[in-house]
This record gives C-alpha cells, sequence and structure tokens, in this order.
C-alpha cells in the first residue's frame, strides 16, 4: 500500500493551508479532492473577500484560489483532482476513488501518519408546499452553476435567506444578468452582512424582513412564490400574501459542517447553532480526539475563509511539529500567532456566538480526553 | 433602521458621526464610508495613501474617516470588499455636485450620457451626467462612475437607476 506522510482531505483554503504549511516545513504532502480543481468554495467567489488584509481581504476569492494552489505547486504538494476520498480506515489507512474518465474509477489506498480532514461544508434545505418543484435549488449551488459552469439557471430569482451567502448570490446573478424579485428573510432584520444588502437595495431589490415563503407554484416547474408575514410561532399572517413570478427559487438557509469522514474516524462532536450544528471538536493544534486525525476549516464549524486558512495553517504547523520538522518552542510562537489571529477574526458581528462555540470544541476535547463522556 | 431593510440612511450615518462634513465637501472630493456595522474587515485603511481611515488593531472596528487628511483619491472605493465608500464633491458649483460610486455591472455607458440616477433605496430621484467611468488594473474590475446630479442630491445619489 502506498505511504505518506500528510494527507489531507478537501482542497479548499482549509485544506491547502494546511498542505502549505506543513510542505514548507519538509513534510511529503497529499491533498485529495473530489472536483476537478482544488479550492474549494473560493472556486465560484467572485466578489472582493472580506477579513483583514494580512488574509488578502479585498482580493477576489477566485484569485486566493489560484495564489494558494501555486504556493502549493512551487512546494510540490501532490495535489490529486478528481479523488473522492470514500473513507477513513483502521490505522489511517484512507480510500480513494479516482475518476479517470467518465466511466473509469481507479480504487487507491493510502495510509498517512496525520491526515487533515478540511472536507467543508454542505447546504440546508427548507420545506414548503412545493418545494420539490424543478426551479427550487440551493443558493451555493445556484452560485456553482453560475460562476464555475457559466449556465445561469433562470431568469427571474426568489431568494429566501438574508444570510451573507444569499445577498451574494442574488448579487452575483444580477451581475449575470438575472433579475432579482426579491429576498425573503423571517428575522425581523437583515441576517448577513448589511454593506451587501445595501449593495442590492441601491439597485431597488425589494428585502421582505420577516416574511417566510409559503409556496412554490408551477405546473412543471416554478412560476410563482407566494411569501407572507411570518408570526414568532412559524405560522403566517391571513392576509399578508404576496404572489411574485419568479421562475428559480433560491434556498439561502445556511450551511452545516460536512462531517462524515470525521464520524467515520470515530471523533467526538459538539453541537453549536453558532457554527451549523454538530462539528468534531480539537485541541489547540487542531487535532481531533481521534490521535493523528486533525480538522479544519468549515468542516469544524461553518466560518469564513479567513477562519479557515488559519485553522488550516495551524494544523500545518502542528503536523510538522508531531513529525519532527519543526522545533516544539518555535512551533508554539508560530501557534500562538495563529491563534491571536484566529481571535481578531472571531470579533465583531457575530464573533462573541463563535468565541463561545470555539471553547465548547476545545473544552469538550479536553474533557474526553481526560476520560470524560 | 439600515438593519431592517439594507437601507442606510444619511441620518443614521451623520448620527454615528460617519458623514462628511459641508465645509469639506465644498473644499473638494471627499470619501464617505457607509458601514456602520462592526465586521471583520479593513480593506478600505490599508488601501489609503493618506492615511486618513483608521480602523486599528481590532479589525472589527468600524472605519473612522478623517475627512482633513483625506485627499479624495479614491484608493479605498475600489478597495472596499462591502462597495460601501463613496466620493463627493460639492466644491466646484453651487448648482451640480459630484458622487462616485464603484459599479461591477455589464453596461454601456460612456462619458456624457445622462441617465437616471437611483438613491439608496434604488429609487429614482433625479437625473445626473456621467462624468467619469474609470477601470484601472489596481482596481481590479471594479469600475468607477463619476455621475454630476444637482447639488441637493449629492448625499442621497448612490447608483444608476436599475430599469425593470
Ligand atoms: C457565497 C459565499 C460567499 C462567501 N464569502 C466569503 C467572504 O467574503 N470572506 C470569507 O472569508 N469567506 C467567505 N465565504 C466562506 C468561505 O468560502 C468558506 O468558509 C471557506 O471556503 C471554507 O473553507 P474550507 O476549506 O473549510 O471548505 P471548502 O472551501 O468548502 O472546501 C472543502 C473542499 O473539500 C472537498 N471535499 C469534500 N468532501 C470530500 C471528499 N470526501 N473527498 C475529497 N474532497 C472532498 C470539496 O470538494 C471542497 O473542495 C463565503 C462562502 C459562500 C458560500
Ligand atoms: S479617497 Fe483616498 S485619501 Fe480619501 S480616504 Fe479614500 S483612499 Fe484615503
Ligand atoms: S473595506 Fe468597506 S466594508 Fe470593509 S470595513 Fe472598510 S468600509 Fe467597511
Amino acid at each position: 500500500m502506498r505511504q505518506c506522510e500528510v494527507l489531507v482531505i478537501g482542497g479548499g483554503p482549509a485544506g491547502l493551508s494546511a498542505a502549505i504549511e506543513a510542505a514548507k516545513a519538509g513534510a511529503q504532502v497529499v491533498v485529495v479532492e473530489t472536483n476537478r480543481e482544488v479550492g474549494g468554495q473560493l472556486v465560484k467567489q467572485t466578489h472582493k473577500f472580506f477579513g483583514s488584509s494580512r488574509h488578502r481581504a479585498g482580493t477576489r476569492g477566485i484569485d486566493i484560489a489560484k495564489i494558494l494552489r501555486k504556493q502549493c505547486e512551487d512546494l510540490h504538494v501532490e495535489l490529486k483532482v478528481n479523488s473522492l476520498v470514500m473513507g477513513i480506515y483502521a490505522d489511517n489507512v484512507v480510500a480513494i476513488d479516482e475518476k479517470k474518465s467518465l466511466t473509469e474509477h481507479n480504487i487507491e489506498r493510502i495510509q498517512a501518519k496525520k491526515i487533515v480532514i478540511s472536507t467543508g461544508a454542505s447546504e440546508n434545505s427548507i420545506r414548503f408546499p412545493g418545494w420539490t418543484l424543478p426551479g427550487v435549488m440551493g443558493a451555493g449551488a445556484i452560485q456553482t452553476m453560475c460562476n464555475y459552469h457559466r449556465v445561469i439557471p433562470g431568469r427571474k430569482l426568489l431568494m429566501i435567506g438574508s444570510g451573507s451567502v444569499g445577498l451574494i448570490v442574488c448579487y452575483q446573478l444580477m451581475q449575470a444578468g438575472a433579475e432579482i424579485v426579491g429576498i425573503v428573510e423571517a428575522l425581523p432584520h437583515i441576517n448577513g452582512y448589511a454593506v451587501h444588502a445595501s449593495k442590492l437595495t441601491r439597485e431597488g431589490i425589494p428585502i421582505y424582513t420577516g416574511y417566510t415563503i409559503k409556496e412554490a407554484r408551477g405546473k412543471e416547474r416554478v412560476e410563482q412564490a407566494v411569501i407572507a408575514k411570518v408570526n414568532p410561532d412559524w405560522s403566517t399572517v391571513p392576509g399578508s400574501e404576496i404572489v411574485l413570478d419568479t421562475d428559480i427559487v433560491a434556498v439561502g438557509a445556511g450551511l452545516k459542517p460536512l462531517i462524515g469522514m470525521a464520524h467515520m474516524s470515530g471523533c467526538e462532536f459538539v453541537y453549536d447553532k453558532a457554527l451549523g450544528g454538530w462539528a468534531p471538536c480539537h485541541n489547540k493544534n487542531m487535532e481531533s480526539t481521534h490521535k493523528g486525525i486533525y480538522v479544519a476549516g468549515d468542516t469544524t464549524g461553518l466560518e469564513e475563509a479567513s477562519t479557515a486558512i488559519e485553522e488550516g495553517t495551524i494544523s500545518g504547523i502542528a503536523i510538522a511539529e508531531s513529525l519532527g520538522y519543526i522545533p516544539k518552542d518555535k512551533a508554539k510562537t508560530l501557534k500562538d500567532e495563529g491563534w491571536e489571529r484566529l481571535a481578531g477574526l472571531r470579533s465583531g458581528f457575530k464573533g462573541e456566538d463563535r468565541v463561545k462555540a470555539k471553547m465548547k470544541q476545545l473544552n469538550r476535547y479536553d474533557e474526553v480526553m481526560k476520560g470524560g463522556k | 433602521m439600515y438593519l431592517d431593510h439594507g437601507v442606510v440612511t444619511k441620518e443614521e450615518l451623520i448620527a454615528a458621526g460617519h458623514y462628511p462634513s459641508e465645509a469639506r465637501m465644498k473644499k473638494g472630493p471627499v470619501a464617505v464610508c457607509e458601514c456602520l456595522q462592526k465586521i471583520p474587515c479593513n480593506p478600505c485603511e490599508s488601501s489609503c495613501p493618506a492615511h486618513a481611515i483608521h480602523i486599528g488593531e481590532n479589525i472589527s472596528n468600524l472605519p473612522e474617516l478623517c475627512e482633513d487628511k483625506c485627499i479624495g483619491c479614491g484608493s479605498c472605493v475600489v478597495a472596499c470588499s462591502g462597495l460601501a465608500i463613496f466620493l463627493l464633491d460639492k466644491s466646484y458649483s453651487d448648482k451640480v455636485g459630484s458622487v462616485s460610486f464603484p459599479y461591477e455591472y455589464l453596461n454601456n455607458y460612456q462619458k456624457g450620457d445622462v441617465v437616471k440616477a437611483a438613491d439608496r433605496s434604488g429609487k429614482n430621484v433625479c437625473m445626473g451626467t456621467i462624468k467619469k467611468i474609470i477601470t484601472t488594473p489596481k482596481a481590479d474590475h471594479t469600475t468607477v462612475v463619476t455621475l454630476e446630479v444637482p447639488i441637493e442630491y449629492v448625499d442621497e445619489v448612490r447608483s444608476i437607476y436599475r430599469e425593470k
């Protein structure tokens, strides 16, 4: 069986940053990515990124992906694309399904000294009458179609959810030529960054706060959507219905950590709403409760590319340290710096909740490792 | 409140101490950061050659603009990830002034075009004349449009009206 020092599952910003850090120190690294290109969510983020200038904020996501990939290539990280990790088995054996062509697959097993799980997140859906009609789609899926595959799935879009993802996808669909008939948000206020909302309102896009979708209508596909004012118990206010002509109902109802790989390796989890649900807990090395398996990025709690990069970086340093490539004291300094930058990123808007949730993960790790339940 | 529907008002900006003074706008172009929510973000600060925008160590602080230091160069307008910075100029006439805003939509606009101008809620409030359309490599595909409008609308106009 093939052996390697470090195997990274998922080539998004978290995984690539882990790979860069470990490879920089001298480790031999393989990144396994199911898509045809590494970059994760970044390959479709055409907007300029938030965060600190240190994390290349102000640069478009698509370009950050290119920068990270180039760094990996320069460090001779093996980027294994079109390759899906099917599972993690005993003794750190990873099974990989590599797509050679439409019909040809190559199954390979690699045993790694250290594994990084950085599989990102998946979209939530919501159910309402008509939700199975063609034309009801996840906001992230629409963004992938539009910005990556260059196919615009409809002409008149209604967005459910005013989180940053919903707002950004509306903006980008408008750039691609679609009309946005409105954004529906059950909360009484905008849920994502207000500046994203303001970009839309000055183009005349209505944001219906305090509303929800009641129904999607249509024969073969979505033709109309009915929205209505929502009560605190999620019932709708009779008579408040508005009927909108639309051919796409986009669901921007948030994401949740993609935790299949961590689950399969027996990692311990913690639930927190602020991080999108269940996520594997870890220590300050980003190591999970399964020794030798590290977690980083959205898979261990929904945050941002900037935080994913920092978590990946910390895990890469910790791995290099445990493989003997970085002396302990130097590793400590580097990791401490990383945690300091993370603290900066976790301040302000919704930051406090994330800090608390992350503390919960760290505490749970300690509890489990001390032999608690 | 801007968080209710996404539309910032001039009153909210003034209350937050985020709006340039009339005297400063009369002197020449000056930036306004219409960014009132504490989000972790600071490209505006690092883009300013005159060090007129301050955020500081905690990147979630709101951008503070020092209007006397601002030279109206527009670097921050294209650097802002939220497309929330505008340049206002009421210096060259008593009747008209100009608003410069970031614009990232496919268009055929040209200098000299007379267009419908939109306010922060997208409503057409007046007509405007396009004075400049600037696209530089540094701006990385963010075009800056400068629209001349009646002087009383400089505080309101923030885009070109989008036809339905
Ligand atoms: C619309 C939108 C706008 C955003 N805007 C910003 C922003 O302005 N600033 C910011 O900082 N962040 C932003 N983000 C968030 C940011 O994109 C994510 O937080 C970040 O990409 C998470 O990185 P990651 O590496 O953890 O996961 P991902 O980027 O999701 O990467 C995970 C990778 O793992 C791969 N993978 C998963 N399972 C397997 C498997 N079994 N085998 C092989 N490969 C697998 C996936 O294909 C994917 O490439 C935005 C997100 C969205 C959706
Ligand atoms: S316009 Fe120029 S000088 Fe003024 S704040 Fe922006 S970058 Fe600084
Ligand atoms: S770059 Fe824009 S969005 Fe970010 S803090 Fe500055 S003004 Fe606000």
